[in-house]
Parts: C-alpha cells; structure tokens; sequence
C-alpha cells in the first residue's frame, strides 16, 4: 500500500529513535499531547513507545469525536428510533457507546429497532432513497474531517428534495477543544498536567489547514507540529517538538506537508460554511460546556435538521459515579488511576467512552499496553 | 479519529463526480465533491467514502527523506 | 443418483418453488423435500436407509464429537456458502482433536418462504464438500419456522471422529518454549464476508478460505504426534484463539507480527474499514502448538500440503502469569494483542 508503508519502516524507526534519544536533553522531561485518537492508536498499535527514552511521554488528550459526544446525545438517538421508529443511520464508532440506563445503540438495535451502520453518509442518502414512506436520520458525529461530507450529503438531499431524510448534527470542533483544554485551571493555574508540546491532529489539519493552530502556539507558548497518523510520522514529530522546545520557540510546523497545507482545504471549508452555523455552546464530555464548539444546520437547511423535525430535548445524563473520563480526556489522570479501570470498566463492559471507542486513551491503554513484557515495561512509558 | 487513507484514482465519472480508487488492491467507489482537479493515476486522502485532499508525491517523498536523515544529522538543530 | 421410486405425482418445483409450513409437518410434503433434495444431494448407503438414525460400528480407542450452529449472513458469500461451511467448520473442529472425522450429521432450520432455488444450491455445496472430505451426512433433520423467525436457514451440523493413539491434543497443553505455528494466511473469510454486506461495499477478489483442515492434521499428526494443541481461528480471528489458549493453558505468549502471514488485499480491506487482521474471522487455518523440537518437522509437513504452503512460525510460549498474548511489532516496539471487546466493528475515527 504506497504512502502507508513507506511510513511504518522497521529501520527508518530504529534511526529516528536514535536520533531522538540524542536530542532529549537529560535533565528534563517532555509531556507531549496528542489530541487525535489516530496518533493515540499509531502509538500502541505499533509500540512507538518503546523506541523513545523514558523522559519523553505522551498525554492522550480528548481526539476522538465518540469519547466527547455527551451520553444525552445518544439518548436523543435511541429516542429517535423508538418513539419516532425512524430508520437512525450511524457510523460503526458510535454504536457501542453507553447511554442513559446502560443502554446504548447496539443494544436497543438487538432488540429491534432499525439502526443500521453505514461507513458513508451517502449510504443513509440511499437508504433514504430506497424506503420513501420511512424517516431516515443520519447520526452525524465527527471533527472537521467528517463535516464536509455531511455537507455534501445534506445539499445533495436539498438539491433532490428528498423530504424523509434529515440529519442531527453532533460536529464538533477541534481548535476549541484544544483552547479548552489549554485554558482548564487544572492546567493554567494548578499545573497538575504540565503539557509542553501538541501533535496536530492529521487529517482535521488537512481540511482547516495548519493556520489555525498558530493562534494557540503564540497565546500558549506552547509548540504545535502537524503530524501525520502513521508510526514514523508520529516519531519525526515528536523530535521536531522535542527540538522546539530545546531550543524554547513555540511555533506552528507541519510534518505531514503530503496532505495538510497552511490554507487547507478551501473548498471543503466554504461548503461546511454554507451549510452549517456555529452553535453558541455545545456540551462535551468530560470538558464540559465549551462555547462556539460545535456545528448546527442553518436556517436555510432547516428542513434537513432532525433537531427541528422531532424533538430532542437536551437530557442532562452525568457519567457514571467514579468514572474518571473527564478528567483522563483532559490528560489530567491517566487510566491507571481510575478506579473503574480493568475493575469494573472494561472492553467487554464499558462505562464511559475512554473504553467504549477503540480510539479512547482507556480502551487503548488497555487493549494494548496493560501489563507489558519485564524486558520492555522497564520505562514508564505511558502518561 | 479520523481514519483516512491515500489511495489511487484509477478511474474519474465526471457526470456524477466520483472516482473508482484502489488502495493495495482493494477497490472503492468515493465522491469527488470536495476536491478539485483530480486526475487518473493521483493520490487522494480518502475517509467516509469521500476524498478530502490530493496526496503531494514530491513531499511524501521529501518526508520520508526527512527521517533518514534525522538519523545521519541526530542532535543537530531542525 | 440413486433410483427413487416415483412416489410424489409432482416433482419439487426447485426454480420457483419455496418452503412452506407443510415441509415441516412431518407429511409427504416433507419426504419430498427430503428424497429430492436432501438424499438427492448427500447420497450415501446410511442416509439411504431413511432411519431417523444412522448406525456403524465403532473401532475400539477414543472416539470425538463435535458440534456447530451456523447461522451466516449472507448465505452465499465469495468462496463459499453457509452450506459447505457447515461442513467445513465442523469437520475442522474434529480435527482439531487431531481425530479422523467419520461422519457427519446435518440439522435444517428452514424459514417459511425461503426459495427452494437456494436450498438446492446449498445443499449441493454441502455435498460437494462431504464428498471432497470423504465424510458423508449420514444422518439429518429439518424443521420449518414462520416467516420472520429464521434468517432464510440455520444449519447445525454435527461430526464425530476416532483419535489415533498416542495423540493427545488439548488447548490446556501449551508449555512455555513451545513453537506456535499458523498455516496461512489470515483474515481473508472476515473479509470476504463483509465485502458482501451491505453498505461496506468494496470490490476485491478475495474469497473465503473455508476448508476441510483434517488431511493437512493427519499429516501433521503423522509428522509429530506429539501436538500440544490445535485450533482453527474463526469468530473472532488468531488473537482470540491465542488468547483462549493461552488462558487454558495458563501460559503467556510471544508473537512476531512479520511472521503472520496476510494478504496484501486483507490488509488494504482491513485497513479501509479500519480493522485489525488479527481479529478478522478465518474458516481454512489453524493454529499449531508444538515443542520447540517438533516446529521444523511440522512446518516441513504442512508448507508440504495445499493448504499450508505459506505456513509459519509466528511466536513462542512463554511463563507469564498474566497469560497475556504479546507482540513484537513490525515497527520495532511491542504490543498486548488482546481479547476481542464485542464484535470488531468496521470505524470511521
């Protein structure tokens, strides 16, 4: 597979790891965020791990759009099914996230009701197309990536006046998560989360460019570097935010220049513009209430908007009593120190997102660095 | 997040803008709606059965440079 | 075929015909169904007999049996269908005892309405691969269930199989230095079977691997009859047979991930869907567990056979009290591949 293998090189690994073992300076530490789930996955799946010194540490932060998505938003959709009996088109990540009463849309799917798992927004303009005398809602998660193809979809369903398919829009933005989480007390004031550097999520940056991150690198002081979602990506990255931050400048650089430009994608960007309005304020899981965060349908698409066609009242649900989402999506706690963790919360039997969504820090801390072999787990290696 | 993956166009539908990409031998049919000037045989960055961006060959060739150098040049200031 | 005496005035309309309540009841309908179809197909001297049973003589020693439910969806998949899966599966599961399979039994769940066109084409599949096997049904029931309650057929097939001596296979007899050994590929049924389901649609020429897998045991029970364990890696790939292994046997393990063997094409679908090989389902493979001293003797013996040739030995048994399967990655670290949480499901994040 070209431009994915080239990038998960054995030997380019075992040079990168050496150079950034030369660059680390000895007497300090460096707590580098990743934001995105992909990196948080690249990391485990492929050991990057191991091949770094014992004072660099990576600290998974909230990127993945299903950790953040607020147990009332599920709520909201289990509804749509069974009180309305729409036909709820959803992508694959959502569908084991807990709900109220620990339910969730698997679930409610087993016993019965017609929630059908697509890998493409278009398949729910099919599935529209095909059962005219039905309601088909697609459940739109995801960051920036994922919004422009809502975009496209829901012109394409205006353009064909196909009255029975809406959409109830759970898009979210990236830059203010990373605000949030930069501003949150526990890391301005406290200091209980000391973050040096971030990773810039990959393909978010491809649609909105890297212009928009140099906001936070100069308010923070904080380095951002883009970086692509393969293993040696993640690796060069971390040496280039190692080398900032050596060298004390706090500046925004691109690793991943195959995809990502400083403008972005302009065309993707006008269409999410044109069809979608910036909500004041949007609940996040875990980080709470964060203003102008999150996407709505204009008024001018406002007969595509399954919010206004049946009513979704906004359920406060809270997590469950002791799990430490919230704060292990802020990098303030690991999942170590959860007290749920590997007890009662676990892959089989999530309680929160962080272990539902493969993408989470809990779900993959523990699906692939619990308990490492003697010989490897002699560094301390995950935040 | 976000998985997305390069894959070649093989072939360009121009009245439905779509495109057939192959990605290790594996075909799909993607939507072109968010991508302008895309031409058989390019790269393009695909994710939810859309492609987001065309894949630069120049700097992916560059990149993978990038880190065999670090190698050669480690401790050496970026 | 064999000579059927004309009983039924009208014969099964097989290209239009469908299944009815009636070809459950236990009438004529249901003889039909049975002497047209059914025997028509899996022919044998036994299931000729037309008993509600079969009966043969068992040869003294240890005798297997297993059982398996398939309930399949879609039914007719690229490289099989759920009939010769039946077949396969089961017959695979008696050999994993390192046992000769005998024969088979066949139990038919059929769905009010199911097109008797499609039945005709899986139990013709199951024919073919009992015949290939040489392992006939001897022996089968069927039922009828109202429209709503089956999807179209559920096949629950049954085997039983004799034990050579001195072969002694049991998923708690994996030893810390044991070689582990896979013989092939992995993750091309999962894949095959998702290309066929709605709304994943990609195009790719991968096909099932479902297999009969007793020959290549009896080679390699002939090679080393001191096999610890075998098992064949189905629902939920190679990382929770391992686990499950490494859990009966209280034992830990070491792989190396570029040492399994993948297809290119496996590996792009996987990665499209956003899935892992090592949890993707496979229906021709097993996996070997053997002392160190028998691992060349056995992979000689299965790259020997057609469906081993791209054999290997992908790890090692180690102590660990833990009993976690770990991985040393292709990139040079190391991972925990874990149990599988659910069903793996295809993601977009």
């Amino acid at each position: 597979m070209k431009y994915i293998e080239e990038f998960r090189q054995h030997d380019l690994a075992q040079q990168l790891s050496a150079a950034i073992r030369k660059a680390v300076k000895p007497d300090r530490s460096y707590h580098l965020m990743e934001f995105c789930g992909g990196h948080t996955h690249a990391i485990f799946r492929y050991g990057v791990q191991d091949l770094m010194p014992p004072n660099v540490k990576f600290v998974h932060g909230p990127g993945c759009p299903v950790c953040v998505l607020p147990i009332g938003r599920i709520d909201n959709a289990i509804a749509l099914v069974e009180r309305h009996d729409v036909i709820l088109c959803t992508y694959g990540d959502v569908l084991r996230v807990p709900a109220s009463g620990r339910r969730s849309l698997l679930k409610v799917k087993a016993a019965g009701a017609d929630i059908r798992m697509v890998y493409s927004v278009r398949d729910a303009l099919r599935i529209a197309q095909e059962n005219p005398d039905r309601q088909v809602v697609f459940f739109a998660i995801g960051f920036e990536t994922t919004t422009p193809p809502t975009a496209v979809a829901i012109r394409q369903a205006q353009a064909e006046g196909l009255g029975n398919f809406s959409v109830f829009c759970n898009h979210v933005l990236t830059p203010a998560a990373i605000q949030n989480i930069l501003e949150s007390p526990e890391v301005r004031e406290m200091g209980s989360v000391s973050i040096d550097g971030f990773f810039g999520p990959s393909h978010v940056s491809s649609i909105i460019g890297s212009r928009p991150y140099e906001f936070f690198a100069e308010e923070f002081q904080k380095p951002v570097v883009i970086a692509g979602f393969e293993p040696l990506d993640v690796m060069q990255s971390a040496l280039m935010l190692i080398r900032q931050l050596n060298e004390g400048r706090y500046e925004v650089e691109n690793e991943y220049t195959r995809v990502v430009t400083r403008e972005g994608n302009t065309k993707a960007q006008s269409l999410v513009a044109e069809v979608f309005e910036l909500r004041r304020v949007f609940e996040w899981r875990g980080l709470g209430l964060v203003p102008y965060s999150a996407l709505r349908l204009k008024e001018a698409y406002a007969a595509l908007d399954a919010e206004k066609r049946f009513d979704t009242p906004a359920i406060a649900a809270s997590d469950v009593k002791g799990c430490e989402c919230p704060s292990i999506l802020r990098g303030v706690k690991r999942p170590v120190d959860c007290k749920l963790f590997g007890t009662v919360c676990t892959p089989e039997n999530p309680m929160g997102s962080c272990m539902v969504s493969s993408e989470g820090a809990c779900a993959a801390y523990w699906s692939y660095g619990r308990f490492r072999r003697p010989e490897t787990a002699s560094r301390e290696s995950v935040a | 997040m976000c998985l997305a993956l390069p894959a070649k166009v093989l072939a360009i539908y121009e009245l439905t803008d779509m495109a057939i990409v192959a990605l290790g031998g594996v075909r799909k049919e993607v939507s072109l709606a968010l991508v302008d000037d895309v031409q058989v045989d390019d790269f393009v960055l695909i994710h939810v059965g859309y492609a987001l961006n065309k894949v630069s060959e120049e700097e992916a060739e560059r990149t993978l440079r990038l880190f065999a150098e670090a190698g050669l040049t480690a401790g050496e200031p970026a | 075929m064999s000579a059927v005496v004309k009983r039924f005035p009208v014969r099964l309309d097989l290209r239009h015909g469908v299944i009815d309540m009636t070809h459950g009841s236990g009438g004529r309908a249901m003889a039909q169904l049975i002497e047209e179809l059914f025997v028509r197909y899996l022919d044998n001297d036994l299931l000729r007999q037309a008993n509600d049973q079969a009966c043969f003589a068992v040869s003294a020693g240890r005798m297997v049996m297993s059982t398996d439910g398939h309930v399949i969806s879609p039914l007719f998949f690229p490289g099989g269908d759920i009939g010769s899966l039946s077949v396969h599966g089961t017959l695979n599961d008696v050999a994993m005892s390192g046992a000769r399979p005998l024969y088979l039994s066949a139990g038919f769940i059929l769905e009010e309405g199911f097109p008797l066109a499609d039945l005709d084409r899986l139990v013709a599949s199951m024919a073919r691969a009992a015949t290939a096997a040489g392992v006939p049904v001897v022996t089968g029931d069927t039922k009828v269930v109202e429209k709503g309650k089956g999807d179209g057929v559920f096949i629950t097939t049954t085997g039983v199989g004799l034990v050579p001596e001195g072969v002694d296979i049991s998923g708690d007899h994996a030893r810390p230095g044991d070689a582990i050994l896979l013989s092939g590929c992995i993750g091309d049924h999962g894949v095959a079977i998702m290309s066929s389901r709605e709304n994943l649609e990609f195009e790719t020429s991968i096909e099932s691997d479902s297999a009969a897998l007793h020959e290549l045991v009896a080679d390699m029970v002939a090679a080393a009859p001191g096999i610890h364990c075998l098992r064949d890696p189905t629902r939920g790939g190679l990382a929770t047979t391992l686990n499950e292994l490494a859990r009966q046997s209280g034992v830990g393990m070491v792989l190396q991930e570029s040492a399994i063997p993948v297809k290119p094409e496996v590996l792009a679908a996987c990665e499209l869907l956003g899935l892992d090989p090592l949890y993707v389902a496979n229906e021709g493979k097993l996996v070997c567990i053997c002392p160190q001293q028998d691992a060349q003797r056995l992979l000689d013996a299965m790259q020997a056979h057609p469906l081993g040739r791209q054999a290997a030995m992908i790890g090692e048994v180690v102590e660990d009290r833990h009993g976690l399967v770990q991985m040393e990655t292709g990139f040079g670290g190391s991972r925990v591949v874990d149990w599988l949480a659910g069903e793996q499901l295809p993601r977009i994040c």
